[in-house]
């Protein structure tokens, strides 16, 4: 059904006149040129969708719009803030924990939730978290440490 | 002075200085550029703020060589890695490239660059001896800028001498390439130059790529390979607002500026097919290869495999006489399965066609779309951006080729995105195969023959590197042969194709002639090979691991493996647990050694290491195509599991100290031996021996419970 859609995308006022069974995804992606979120299969299994949505990570390959009215959605283009990178950001250079950065976007928003929720998450925690995030070039064991050393520079490990 | 020939010329420089000038690359460049272009300007630009462009037909995959290709320029240059900005993949741009496959980057295109930017250096070098009035041997270079010693006020720099301007070659260029005692940025590791762009969303893959009036493509396809289309309906998606439909002979195609109704429009299109006959499926692919094929071709030999092998079975059982080992290995069709799916956009604008694709072969791409067009090299440009995994797989970019005939028949800039359905049906699996192999050990211990059979996977990384008198390997299904087209789809290059499944079976045969011979493995490859580069990186392995010497079954739960891939030794020691009672293996620890010469960045080279493992992990225990002639049942990442966190071992990782050693291949190596190693180690537990990959849980238990059996019996 076409009506109006509201919602803050990275602390920013969106309204669209559109369907609002579109996928968030593609919302983002082309109405909003919002291309940091990726599509990696559509189905909901591998992770790279994924942004925030009130606090929580969803897939959004798999959310439509009318189920974001009203809420606050976060990319990961909003991660930064005033030019500065995010400590999960910084980790994940620092560590190395990516290559291809294909499914990057997808691990540090699914980590960001986590580090709300965990301010120290145990290793085991982190891979249990992480464990619906798939990765093809296997930056898997940096992406934990990145995780890890993070979440003390964001005052976990105090 | 002598002559000038043809190819000098005398230049006035700026400041009344004349130079005598060469189009002739120096020694150093001519060794080292094999084929790439003679121009230095084809590799570096230096504008007049001294900021230097490095162009390189390469890629940017994953592999990190934005950052290591750099290092190499920056080192030969002598500035820091900040003062270089990489433009990689464009055709317009960019000196011509095979392309970025084969773990060539660093091997191969590397020294042709070093010595590109060494001659850069010799060049500006020499220049400023001349403007600063005293001899080369006077001259200190920081970073871009050249003083005279001790007077360091007296001073010019890159951007002053090159003005952004083409540099022009000096006669009697000496250039030389920094040694390893000089390196400064290569044997560094610094931030991976793409870093930030990636974690910030900034970075640009294909799919990220925005035109004005840009249309999204969806592509009828068929429900299985060799189905032939018998009546395509696209009323109902023509009914469709805003949606273009494409009816071509082998094209039917829907295109909306909204890609999910361009995604309903397909699902509108009614079609039906005819599908053709299955031969064989993923059960009994191994035995109709092995049945049906019959053309080969011996690749290497040694001795005289057929005496050999005479010999021994005559003398079979007798004691004090070698042992004949016969055994039959086999791996499936594998998906390349990298997490951005084939992805281009093209676009049509005053006689030139533009193309951003995700590929690994921007060239060959180039070349596909001229011939395509019958367009000529200045009318069309292949830009790669980022690419979100290739690993082979990328390497046949139909897509580009789909979007570009698209965007010349809709006249607009069109996307051709795949699906993760279309993702894995187009993908050109990495061959299923099977390896025969017969083999004997002498009583103290020595491989005394090595006959060796491989169907479908090639010779790659099946080098015998153990000395044994009597060699054969003998290869079935070559490519350009009929046979090497029996599979009911496309195939092609997976990372180090063909050699992680001649390593399994050449490495388990290892194993079980050592434990035939009651030896311990690692003390078994020793003694069989006199090759240092292989003995030191088994050692190095050994070592870091902590390995304890015992005949295998001992029990430890730990295999060792080694494998040699471009041009680079790998060898992996694995530790597992194994469930008796699910059959599953838990890997718990792996490590890693390699030698692989001089390493460029050590950061970079540990992380592709650790990739090969995380990825490798997937064809040991999960990854297999699972087909019925030409229909394709695993199409997305259920079906077709790839490795997660929870299968993560710690990865420990040594690079074995080479110096002597030109800089070799880096990003398929350590996925060689991974295989191997674990069912050394899953025989080390438990006494089973695993002769087909995947080693799946229910192979492992089906395994394990026929050794019981038989025992028993």
């Amino acid at each position: 059904m076409k009506r109006q859609i509201r919602f803050n995308v990275n602390g920013n006022p969106v309204s669209l006149n559109t369907e609002d069974d579109r996928t968030l995804l593609w919302v983002l992606r082309t109405d909003l040129e919002l291309t940091g979120t990726k599509f990696g299969c559509g189905d909901g299994i591998c992770g790279s969708c994924t942004v925030v949505v009130d606090g929580e990570a969803i897939r959004s390959c798999q959310t439509s719009l009318s189920q974001v009215q009203g809420k606050n959605v976060t990319t990961v283009e909003g991660l930064e803030r005033d030019g500065k990178l995010h400590p999960l950001q910084q980790a994940f250079i620092d560590h190395g924990a990516l290559q291809c950065g294909f499914c990057t976007s997808g691990m540090l928003m699914n980590a960001y939730v986590m580090l709300e929720k965990h301010k120290k998450p145990s290793r085991s925690k982190i891979v249990e978290e992480m464990d619906d995030h798939l990765c093809r070039c296997g930056a898997h064991q940096r992406i934990v440490a990145a995780i890890e050393d993070a979440a003390t520079r964001t005052g976990g490990g105090k | 002075m002598k002559a000038v020939d043809r190819r000098q010329f005398c230049k006035l420089l700026g400041g009344g200085v004349v130079v005598l000038i060469t189009t002739k690359p120096s020694d150093l460049f001519a060794q080292q550029r094999r084929g790439y272009p003679e121009d230095l300007n084809a590799y570096l630009r230096i504008d007049e703020s001294g900021h230097i462009t490095v162009f390189s037909g390469k890629v940017e995959m994953g592999q990190g060589v934005i950052t290591s290709q750099a290092q190499m320029a920056a080192e030969e240059l002598g500035v820091g890695i900040d003062s270089i900005t990489m433009v990689l993949g464009d055709t317009d741009q960019c000196p011509w490239d095979a392309g970025t496959w084969g773990s060539l980057t660093t091997r191969v295109f590397g020294p042709a660059l070093r010595a590109a930017a060494a001659e850069a250096r010799t060049v500006l070098m020499k220049l400023a001896a001349q403007q600063l009035g005293v001899p080369n041997e006077q001259l200190i270079l920081t970073n871009g800028v050249i003083s005279v010693a001790g007077d360091p006020s007296r001073k010019v720099t890159y951007g002053q001498l090159a003005k952004g301007k083409q540099i022009t070659r000096l006669v009697d260029d000496k250039a030389v390439l920094r040694s390893v005692k000089e390196f400064k940025v290569m044997g560094q590791s610094p931030k991976p130059v793409d870093g930030r762009e990636k974690v910030t969303g900034a970075a640009k893959f294909a799919g990220d790529i925005r035109l004005p009036g840009m249309l999204y493509a969806r592509i009828l396809r068929p429900p299985v390979h060799g189905a032939t289309a018998q009546s395509i309906d696209v009323s109902k998606a023509k009914a469709i607002g805003g949606v273009t439909v494409v009816e071509e002979k082998d094209l039917v195609a829907v295109l909306h500026a909204d890609p999910e109704i361009a995604a309903k429009a397909l699902a509108a299109i009614k079609a039906e097919w005819t599908q053709p006959e299955a031969a064989f499926d993923t059960e009994s692919v191994g035995d109709y290869f092995v049945t049906k094929v019959t053309d080969s071709e011996v690749r290497f030999t040694r001795g005289d495999i057929g005496a050999a092998l005479t010999r021994v079975k005559q003398s079979a059982g007798s004691e004090g006489e070698p042992r004949l080992f016969e055994a039959t290995y086999r791996s499936p069709y594998k998906a390349h399965a990298p997490i951005e799916p084939h992805t281009a956009v093209a676009e049509m604008k005053d006689g030139k066609l533009t193309v951003w694709a995700g590929t690994q072969s921007p060239f060959g791409t180039r070349d596909r779309l001229m011939a395509e067009f019958g367009m000529d090299e200045k009318s069309v440009r292949v830009i790669t951006p980022y690419i979100g995994g290739g690993f082979g797989g990328k390497s046949p970019s139909g897509q580009a080729i789909e979007a570009a005939r698209l965007a010349r028949i809709t006249g607009k800039p069109v996307m051709v995105a795949w699906t993760r359905a279309e993702e894995f049906f187009y993908d050109t699996f990495d061959p299923a195969a099977v390896v025969k192999i017969a083999s004997a050990v002498g009583p103290e211990g020595k491989i005394t023959l090595w006959d060796y059979h491989v169907y479908a996977a090639g010779d790659r990384a099946a080098e015998m590197f153990y000395d044994v008198p009597d060699v054969s390997t003998r290869t079935y299904m070559r490519r350009g042969t009929a046979e090497a087209r029996i599979h009911p789809f496309a195939v092609g290059s997976w990372r180090a194709p063909g050699a992680g499944t001649n390593v399994f079976a050449r490495e388990s045969q290892l194993d079980i002639m050592a434990a035939a011979a009651g030896i311990d493995p690692l003390a078994f490859r020793l003694q069989n090979t006199s090759e240092a580069r292989v003995r030191n990186t088994l050692e190095a392995a050994a070592k870091a691991y902590g390995w304890k010497a015992a005949a295998g079954p001992s029990g430890q739960g730990r295999g060792i493996a080694i494998g040699y891939d471009s041009g680079t030794y790998a060898a992996i020691v694995a530790q597992v647990s194994v469930d008796r009672s699910t059959g599953a293996v838990k890997v718990d620890r792996i490590v890693c050694s390699q030698d692989m010469g001089i390493v460029v960045n050590p950061n970079g080279a540990r992380m592709q290491m650790e990739g090969c493992v995380a990825m490798g992990l997937g064809y040991v225990f999960s990854e297999e195509i699972d087909f019925n002639g030409g229909e394709i049942r695993s199409m997305d990442f259920a079906s077709y599991e790839i490795p997660r966190f929870s299968w993560m071992p710690p990865i420990e990782t040594v690079l074995v100290s080479n110096d002597e050693l030109a800089p070799q291949g880096g990003g398929e190596p350590a996925i060689v031996p991974l295989g191997a190693a674990i069912a050394n180690a899953v025989f080390d537990a438990t006494g089973v021996r695993l002769y087909r990959l995947p080693m799946t849980r229910e192979r492992v238990l089906a395994a394990m419970k026929s050794e019981e059996k038989q025992k028993a019996g």
